[in-house]
């Protein structure tokens, strides 16, 4: 219940303006890929084009191909909707709807898309994306509180529930830990080391000790200057990108030697 | 072992006026503005402005004196926030004081909510001046009409309404056919009523036929001025919705059509609802476009598609400018009255329903 994803000359544009250029990226199914670099330098962005969520801003649009076990996110044809359904996402900060208990969050991918579903079958779900998602033995005899009443934490541990209860391929996470405190960060790091048996998981992080705990894989993304557009610098196994970077520019970074 | 130093009166406290300060200045601007009034006659009116002024003098200055300039600055502002506030009040209070004494006479008449002005003619009301008789005749029918017209105008409003607040915010993208559409909505806030009237009218006599007027002319009439109104407060209900939620969902796979009905609007229902009700409010009083439209009926009309219909604000203006009784007025003046103080009870009513639809709809938060 993973795929891998390979992008292949992808340039991502906000209007006329070239926000990202030229990534050419493979990330291997189950495991974890993180991306680090400085603020402003396109790692978000990237990142929303991998479930189209990035085209959801006005005048945004890319030019290049994604390909999620060989077919092209951006083919003709292709339904965004079909692809989020495969790829879901986690957003930096914590956003459960607020007008549902948290079992109702936990199956708002269900629920709002009217698919039928039984009792005991919504039960199960509930309770296998919680206990996935780390959450289930401090929520489970409060599932119908509001989902907002959850300290920042474990609503980030809800959304990342939520967004395991639709089964997607893919799970990509924008700096997830970044509103959080260091024990909520470690219990959304253990989580994404075990999701990685079961799905193909991105993260964003500015956090490069975080990227060194957690990832395989890391890519380094960095920008010429202000105007420029961002691009990958380096993208190698983890351990060889903090201990034996190939370029300067990811030596300087991860050296704290940057700018 | 060092000793705890015990001070009478902290130093920390130096140079403040007492608690009781305002109360003591107050009571002194009372009294010296009684006193000058009564030199010039006394009047009420004077008597509250004269004190309230010597009151900000008195304070401002004793507390320059005492406390230096930036506290006495910080009480003429006080002076001058709380003083806007009273004069702001005064008018609301007025209207609903004269209301109250006024209509309170009508309102407890034994039939005035039950029976209409039927048969109720000028012989009644002269036979109640002159020999004691009880008023005859009610609003029956004008508050059957106003909530009848109301409600129509009200279904037809708010799903245009809703539905073109959900184009701008969702779809418009600032497009042309967006800006001009918030641009006409703008205009049409400010259209007079009784130009939304003569829209209405002199519309149904095109399509159905000249004199055609029923209180379904009327709703058209106010959904014309209730319509910007609910796109107004809609908008900036949806606008306020998270981004952050709309991308959650969009992030689960669901479509944009199912994000909007089943995570924008019900979050944002509560102000949605809410200003639906201050809509209602707006256009419930409502006169003139009413007058042309569904004219004037003193029997009670259940049909708002057919035949004349009456409504609180047009049953008192014709009450007040032709009595039931020209030689006697005094009987309709009392029932226009009633009307009036039915119809703030109903504006009222309405308000305290939105604030407990938002309070009902509002996303929960408690743990």
């Amino acid at each position: 219940m993973s795929k891998r994803i390979d992008v292949k000359d992808l340039n991502v544009y906000y209007g006329n303006f070239l926000a990202v250029e030229d990534v050419n990226i493979n990330i291997q199914a189950k495991s974890v890929t993180a991306f680090i670099g400085p603020s402003g330098c396109g790692k978000s962005t990237f990142l929303r084009t991998l479930n189209r969520m990035h085209e959801v801003l006005p005048g945004a649009r890319v030019e290049g191909e994604v390909l999620l076990d060989g077919d092209n996110l951006y083919g003709p044809g292709v339904d965004p909707v079909t692809v989020r359904t495969q790829v879901g996402m986690v957003f930096q900060r914590p956003n459960p709807f607020p007008t549902m208990s948290i079992r109702d969050n936990v199956l708002a991918g269900v629920k709002l898309n009217n698919k039928k579903i039984s009792k005991g079958a919504a039960d199960a779900l509930v309770e296998k994306s919680l206990v996935g998602a780390n959450l289930w033995n401090e929520v489970k005899d409060r599932l119908d509180k509001p989902g907002s009443g959850l300290s920042g934490g474990q609503q980030q541990r809800l959304c990342i529930a939520r967004a395991i209860a639709v089964e997607p391929q893919v799970i990509l996470m924008d700096e997830p830990c970044s509103a959080l405190d260091p024990i909520s960060t470690l219990a959304v790091e253990d989580l994404i080391n075990e999701l990685k048996d079961q799905y193909t998981v991105v993260i964003v992080t500015h956090n490069m000790q975080q990227a060194a705990r957690v990832s395989d894989k890391t890519a380094f993304f960095n920008i010429a200057g202000t105007g420029k557009p961002g691009k990958l610098i380096e993208f190698a196994d983890t351990t060889s990108i903090f201990n034996n970077p190939a370029q300067k520019a990811t030596e300087d970074y991860v050296s704290g030697r940057f700018g | 072992m060092s000793a705890t130093v015990v001070r009478k009166r902290s130093a920390l406290t130096k140079g403040q006026l007492p608690k009781f300060a305002p109360y003591i200045v107050l009571a002194v601007a009372l009294i010296v503005g009684a006193a000058i009034l009564a030199l010039i006659g006394f009047n009420a009116f004077g008597w509250g402005i004269v004190s309230a002024i010597l009151f900000a003098v008195g304070l401002v200055s004793w507390s320059g004196a005492v406390e230096g300039a930036r506290k006495a600055k910080d009480k003429l502002a006080t002076c001058l926030v709380v003083g806007a506030f009273l004069v702001a009040l005064l008018p609301l209070i007025s209207v609903i004081f004269t209301v109250l004494v006024n209509g309170i006479p009508g309102l407890i008449t034994p039939g005035f909510l039950g029976t209409s002005m039927n048969g109720v003619t000028g012989a009644y009301d002269n036979k109640a001046v002159e020999e004691g008789a009880p008023v005859l005749g009610g609003i029956y029918h004008a508050l059957l009409g106003t909530i009848q017209i109301t409600l129509l105008a009200t279904v037809i409003s708010v799903p245009v309404g809703l539905l073109t607040s959900i184009y701008l915010v969702e779809y418009g993208n600032d497009r042309p056919l967006a800006r001009a559409i918030t641009f006409f909505v703008d205009v049409m806030t400010g259209i007079p009523s009784i130009v939304a009237g003569l829209f209405a009218a002199a519309f149904f006599f095109a399509i159905v036929g000249p004199g055609t007027k029923t209180g379904a002319v009327a709703a058209v009439a106010l959904s014309v001025l209730m319509i910007p109104v609910v796109v107004r407060s809609s908008e900036e209900m949806l606008k306020i919705v998270p981004n952050e939620l709309r991308e959650a969902s969009y992030a689960l796979g669901v479509r944009k059509w199912r994000t909007i009905t089943k995570v924008v609007i019900p979050t944002a229902i509560s102000g949605i609802a809410s200003g639906v009700t201050l809509a209602i409010a707006r256009v419930i009083g409502e006169t003139a476009p009413i007058l042309v439209t569904a004219g004037f009926a003193t029997t009670i009309n259940n049909n708002v598609f057919g035949g004349w219909m009456a409504s609180l604000p047009t049953f008192i203006y014709t009450q007040i400018l032709n009595p039931t009784s020209p030689s006697n007025p005094e009987p309709s003046d009392q029932r226009a009255w009633g009307a009036a103080l039915v119809l703030i009870i109903l504006v009222m009513l309405l308000n305290l329903g939105a604030r407990l639809i938002a309070r009902l709809f509002a996303p929960k938060t408690g743990r």
